[in-house]
């Protein structure tokens, strides 16, 4: 704890007012770990001059597990579960990046439909992470209404994800070569319905309770502007760098899957505070819907994994009828297939921003290592210069426009 | 052209030559491999390349800094060094090799975001950086000892902690597994086993099992 003597006026002001001169102290307090703004198990040390924040010092780790040592333990196809306990609140674009980085050392073809599905199910993910981001984001300023509002419909998408992969969360749908298994039609269409005749509704209606709101407006507008030149710098990402002015989605600019074939916007902020922050993400949402809608349009019937049977196992009917397609399931899920020897950063446009995975390949059944790039990382390091001389009370707000979730930062 | 699809990353044409031009002796090698492009560089002119390729050849962004250990290599970390340039949207890796003690020079001064990616790299390898005047340790538990992400350090660890209904508190202990820690030997005699026969690697603590004979690269269908 730092103690310093800022002086109070001069000597005359003291004279002429009567007030009398006193020390006054810094105080550290302690945010966290078990704080429910803090978006889990993260503990700011705030180091305050009265009410102003001069410093601020976050400590994380709290929820470390290891995953990249276990993912060099287990085969590739093993870790993959890992992935979903990243970015909980995302999980399937946590196994975006993770699966395309082995099909591209693989060099492996995925089938049309299987890379339709996967791009629907990031965004539905991406929907399902932003909901509950703004909704809380509402709530850490003030505001009660959405937040549960927003969760309804976030409850329907884990009830999809139910019906896609047979888990509401860790769902370990995307596989290297495809995904786990083909989706219904009904589920199709029962989303196509649910966008339009709940979602949106929904979602509209809580977002113009505060989107003009002056209370919401005042607790965000203004607050922590990050400039351009900041957001590179510090190493931002996905709503973080666009909120900032810069148009940079890599869906847009590096696509993968099938972003190259769908049409959506990328919205960009003006002027980088909690309040562009916000809006990125609410039109993030909407664009998000749009693409859902495209993907169920030109999604046609097909294999839903590559044919290749050293990376993909075949399906259990298959298995009861051919020696070959038996021979190959016992091998993919006690050996594994082996990866060629070489490295690859892939890094996919997750909800909160740039998710990269590096993935070192021996030429054996498992990775060498296995780098996973977090994305609210560099945001929250970034939180002591965004911080920094503004109220105890926008901690809070700024921490929720950070959109940060411990499982991906610890790792 | 790649049949998978991953990210589509254009190729920047003559990087590599301009990079060599550019650095001179400060590259000791420069490749480009499954459509990514790796410059190798000398410890000691690591943050004078890194600058030159942000102000001059636009990486604006460090996304990532990465260490692996290779304990077999005399310097046996390797640290990688992801940059993006949003106005050319392209990446690059830079990479640098050391050992358990000589520190590496911090970028801390280019790009801030180093500052907690070092850290990691430091926690997590024990690898030093000179210049980054914030080294604590980040991922692990507040006085812990050793660097988990070594290739000798057990998956296990050492200490495991629990809560003690007796103290109160939470209590470190020496690890015990109710059963030993396995390590399967995946050894295919079928797949590219040029060498031992099946059984003889099994001496070894850990078999790596057999390695594809051919580099991502290398692959054409």
């Amino acid at each position: 704890m730092s103690v310093d003597t800022p002086t109070v006026g001069t000597a005359d002001e003291v004279a002429r007012t009567g007030a009398t001169q006193s020390k006054i102290a810094n105080y550290t307090i302690n945010f966290g770990p078990q704080h429910p703004a803090a978006h889990g198990v993260l503990r700011l040390v705030l180091e305050l001059d009265g009410e102003i924040v001069e410093r601020v010092d976050p400590h994380v780790g709290l929820l470390h597990r290891g995953t990249e040592k276990l993912c060099e333990y287990k085969t590739y196809i093993q870790s993959v579960p890992y992935m979903d306990r990243l970015d909980y609140v995302s999980p399937m674009c946590m196994e975006h990046s993770y699966v395309l980085a082995i099909e591209k050392l693989l060099d492996l073809e995925v089938p049309e439909r299987a890379r339709w599905l996967r791009t629907f199910f990031a965004e539905l993910t991406r929907v399902s992470n932003h909901l509950l981001n703004i909704g809380s984001h509402i709530m850490d300023v003030g505001a009660m209404t959405p937040n549960l509002w927003l969760f309804e419909p976030r409850e329907d998408i884990m009830n999809f994800y139910e019906r896609a992969s047979g888990a509401r969360m860790h769902a370990n749908y995307f596989r290297p070569g495809g995904v786990h298994q083909d989706v219904p039609q009904a589920l199709l269409d029962d989303i196509g319905v649910w966008m339009d005749g709940k979602l949106l509704p929904m979602f509209e209606d809580s977002i113009s309770l505060v989107a003009d709101n002056r209370i919401f407006k005042q607790r965000n507008v203004d607050i922590s502007i990050v400039s351009k030149a900041d957001a590179l710098a510090w190493g931002f990402s996905g709503p973080m760098i666009r909120a900032a002015g810069i148009p940079w989605d890599i869906r847009k600019s590096q696509p993968y899957d099938m972003y190259a074939e769908v049409e959506f916007d990328v919205p960009v902020g003006t002027k980088g505070d909690c309040y562009d922050r916000m809006m990125v993400r609410i039109e993030e949402v909407r664009q998000s819907v749009r693409i859902m809608k495209q993907c169920l349009d030109k999604m046609r019937p097909g294999p839903i994994a590559s044919l290749d049977r050293k990376v993909v196992p075949p399906k259990r009917a298959e298995m009861k009828q051919s020696m070959e397609a038996l021979i190959h399931h016992f091998k993919l899920y006690t050996e594994g297939f082996h990866v060629p020897a070489g490295e690859v950063y892939v890094a996919t446009e997750s909800p909160k921003g740039e998710f990269g995975c590096y993935i070192v390949a021996d030429g054996t059944n498992k990775p060498y290592r296995v780098k996973l790039r977090p994305t609210g990382f560099s945001h929250l390091q970034a939180m002591d210069f965004m911080t920094r001389g503004h109220m105890l009370a926008d901690v809070t707000a700024i921490l929720g426009s950070l959109d940060i979730v411990f499982g991906e930062i610890d790792r | 052209m790649a049949n998978n699809s991953a990210p589509v990353i254009a190729p920047r044409e003559g990087l590599l030559a301009e990079v060599k031009a550019a650095l001179g002796e400060a590259v000791l090698d420069a490749r480009h491999a499954v459509g990514e492009d790796t410059i190798t560089v000398r410890r000691d002119s690591l943050v004078e390349a890194c600058r030159i390729l942000r102000d001059r050849f636009e990486y604006q962004q460090l996304m990532e800094i990465v260490g692996i250990d290779y304990p077999e290599r005399a310097e046996r970390f390797e640290i990688d060094y992801h940059l993006l340039s949003v106005t050319r949207n392209h990446r690059v890796r830079v990479r640098v090799g050391t050992d358990e003690d000589t520190p590496v020079p911090s970028v801390t001064g280019l790009w801030p975001v180093a500052g907690w990616l070092e850290r990691e790299v430091f926690d997590l390898y024990g690898v030093l950086f000179d210049g980054n005047d914030d080294l604590r340790r980040i991922l692990t538990d507040y006085g812990f000892r050793g660097h988990p992400f070594r290739k000798d350090f057990p998956l296990s660890g050492y200490v495991e902690l629990r809560y003690s209904e007796e103290q109160k508190r939470v209590v470190y202990e020496p690890v015990r597994l109710p059963q030993d820690f396995r390590a399967f030997d995946f050894l295919s005699p079928w797949e590219g086993a040029q060498y031992i026969l099946p059984g003889d690697e099994k001496a070894s603590p850990e078999a790596p099992g057999a390695p594809t004979p051919l580099k991502a690269e290398e692959i054409k269908k």
